[in-house]
C-alpha cells in the first residue's frame, strides 16, 4: 500500500463495521486500513457483481468500476448487483446505486469504456489492487501485463460452467497470468453456442473468494493465494489447490522482461485484423459458400407443401426449450457418425439456435456428399422473431 | 494412477471427473489416456505431439514443467491434473473457453 496514514472512522463507521472491529485481527486498523482502499474492478458481471457488493459492505473506501456493458435480462440469473428494473441501464449505473445503497460511504468511480492498451496504464494509475472479473483472454492478458507493469497484484478468479480458478497474481515476487499461461487457446476453439452456459451461484462464490482475498491483502491478514492456485468443483463439491510458481523467463514479470508495454492483445490472441483476413481467405478456399435460407423463406417453402428435411442440430436440451415443427434432432457432435440417417437426395436445411453450429452442420454435409444443403439465417432465434414468436429465444 | 479430467473435456471421458491411467511417466500416463479415449488427442496434443500451450498438467499440485514435463516419474498413488486456462464468463467449448453470453 502506497499510504501508512490511514483514514479516520467517525462513529456511525464504527457501529456499521462493529463486526469487523471486534475481531482481534481486523480492529481499527484494518478497517481503517480498507477505508483508506483503493479497488478497481474490472467487469460488474458475474465475478464483478459479488466481488462489488463485498467490498462496499466491507468498507472499502474507494471502488472503481470498469464496464461498457447494459445491463441484460440474460444477466439476471446471476450477476446480483442488477435487479429486473435496470435491464437496459448501463450496468456502471446500476453497479453504483448498488453499492452506495449498502454502503453510501463508499466512492465508485466508474470508467464507462471498454478497457484497452491505450488506457489501462491510465486508469490503472493510483489503485492499490485489480480485482479481474472479464470474461474473454485478451483482456485477461491485458490485464495481467498492466498489473506487473503498474506493479498493482491482480486478484484473480474464473469461471467455467461448473469450475473455477482463483490466485492472487502480480504480487512483488509471485507469479503473473503469463506465468502460468504463457500463450492463449487459439479462436479456432469458437465456443459453441451449445455447450457456453454458466451456474449462476459459481461466479457468487468465485467472486467472494475474490473479494476475501481482496480484504486479506489490505488488511495484511491471513496467507493469499499467493503461488497457489485454488480449484473449485462445484458439482463435486471439491476444492484442490495447485503449486503456481514465478516464472524467471517470463516476458513480462521475468529477470530479463521483453515485454516493457502493453501490446494488441487481440492480435496476441489470434482475434487481430490479420487472423481475420487469413480466416477470410480461408474460407474462400475451401469453395463454395453454402446458401442461406432466412426464416420467412423456410415458413413459406414449408406451407407450400415443399417440405424441407429440417436437420437441428443442438442437443438434447435445448430442443426440449422449443423447437420448430417438423424438425430432427441430430446434435452436431453426432452428425459424422450419424450420417447414414440422411438422405442425401432430400434438400436439407440445416438449423441450430443462432446459425453458427448449423453453418458447421452444413459443411459437414456437403463435404460427406449431400449436394442440396442450405442453413437457416439466424437459426431458431430468428424462426421466433420472423415467423413463430412463441418459440422461445435464449 | 487418477488423472482428473477438466469439465470442458468430460465429454470425451463419458463425463467421469476422474480416468484410471497406467504409466511409469506423466508422457506416458497421458499417452494411456489418449489411447483409451482417442477424442482426446486432438483436445490435448497439436500436430508435433507437444501438449497445447493453454494446457497445464501437474502432477499431484506441481506444474510438470517444472519437474521434467512428460518425463515426470509417476507412481500409483500419484493424481495428474490437466487444467486448461480458462476465461469465463460464460461461454465455452472443449478447450479454450471464454466469450460473452
Amino acid at each position: 500500500m502506497a499510504t501508512t496514514v490511514y483514514a479516520e472512522l467517525n462513529n456511525d463507521e464504527i457501529l456499521r463495521y462493529s463486526r469487523h472491529l471486534i475481531i482481534p485481527e481486523v480492529g481499527m486498523d484494518g478497517q481503517r486500513k480498507l477505508k483508506s482502499a483503493r479497488v478497481l474492478t474490472i467487469g460488474a458481471g458475474g465475478l464483478g457483481a459479488p466481488v462489488g457488493l463485498y467490498l462496499a459492505a466491507a468498507g472499502v473506501g474507494t471502488i472503481g468500476i470498469v464496464d461498457f456493458d447494459v445491463v441484460d435480462f440474460t444477466n439476471l440469473q446471476r450477476q446480483v448487483i442488477h435487479s429486473t428494473a435496470d435491464v437496459g441501464r448501463p450496468k456502471l449505473d446500476s453497479a453504483r446505486e448498488s453499492l452506495r445503497a449498502i454502503n453510501p460511504g463508499v466512492e465508485v468511480v466508474g470508467y464507462e469504456t471498454r478497457l484497452t492498451s491505450e488506457n489501462a496504464l491510465e486508469i490503472f494509475r493510483g489503485y492499490d489492487l485489480v480485482v479481474d472479473g472479464t470474461d474473454n483472454f485478451p483482456t485477461r492478458y491485458l490485464v495481467n501485463d498492466a498489473c506487473v507493469l503498474s506493479g498493482i497484484p491482480n486478484v484473480y478468479a474464473s469461471i467455467f460452467r461448473f469450475e473455477g480458478q482463483a490466485s492472487v497474481l502480480a504480487l512483488p515476487d509471485g507469479p503473473c497470468y503469463r506465468c502460468w499461461y504463457p500463450e492463449p487457446p487459439p479462436p479456432g476453439l469458437v465456443p459453441s453456442c451449445a455447450e457456453g452456459g454458466v451456474l449462476g451461484v459459481l461466479p457468487g462464490l468465485m467472486g467472494v473468494i475474490q473479494a476475501t482475498e481482496t480484504i486479506k491483502l489490505i488488511t495484511g491478514i491471513g496467507e493469499p493465494l499467493k503461488n497457489r492456485v485454488l480449484l473449485y468443483d462445484a458439482l463435486r463439491m471439491r476444492f484442490r489447490e495447485l503449486r503456481l510458481r514465478k516464472n524467471p523467463e517470463c516476458p513480462v514479470c521475468g529477470t530479463h522482461p521483453t515485454i516493457r508495454k502493453l501490446v494488441d492483445y487481440e492480435e496476441f490472441c489470434g482475434l487481430g485484423a490479420s487472423a481475420a483476413i487469413a480466416a477470410a481467405a480461408a474460407a474462400v478456399a475451401e469453395g463454395a459458400e453454402i446458401p442461406e435460407v432466412t426464416a420467412t423463406e423456410l415458413q413459406r417453402e414449408l406451407e407450400a407443401g415443399l417440405a424441407p428435411f429440417i436437420l437441428d442440430v443442438r442437443e438434447p436440451h435445448e430442443f426440449q426449450i422449443g423447437r420448430i415443427p417438423g424438425a430432427t434432432l441430430i446434435p452436431l457432435g453426432e452428425l459424422e457418425k450419424r450420417l447414414a440417417e440422411l438422405d442425401p437426395k432430400l434438400e436439407i436445411v440445416a438449423q441450430c439456435r443462432s446459425g453458427v453450429r448449423s453453418l458447421k452442420a452444413a459443411k459437414i454435409l456437403r463435404a460427406a456428399g449431400f449436394g442440396k444443403v442450405r442453413n437457416l439465417k439466424g437459426g431458431i432465434l430468428a424462426w421466433s422473431d420472423e415467423v413463430d414468436p412463441r418459440v422461445p429465444k435464449y | 494412477m487418477q488423472i482428473h479430467i477438466p469439465t470442458p473435456l468430460r465429454a470425451f471421458t463419458g463425463q467421469q471427473a476422474t480416468v484410471e491411467a497406467q504409466g511409469r511417466d506423466v508422457g506416458e500416463a497421458l499417452e494411456d489416456l489418449v489411447r483409451t479415449h482417442p477424442p482426446l488427442r486432438a483436445q490435448l496434443f497439436n500436430a508435433d505431439g507437444q501438449l497445447r500451450s493453454f494446457v497445464n498438467v501437474y502432477l499431484n499440485d506441481e506444474d510438470i514443467r517444472y519437474t521434467g514435463s512428460g518425463k515426470t516419474p509417476v507412481n500409483a498413488s500419484d493424481t495428474i491434473s490437466i487444467v486448461p486456462s480458462i476465461a469465463g464468463g460464460c461461454a465455452g467449448a472443449s478447450l479454450g473457453s471464454a466469450g460473452r453470453c
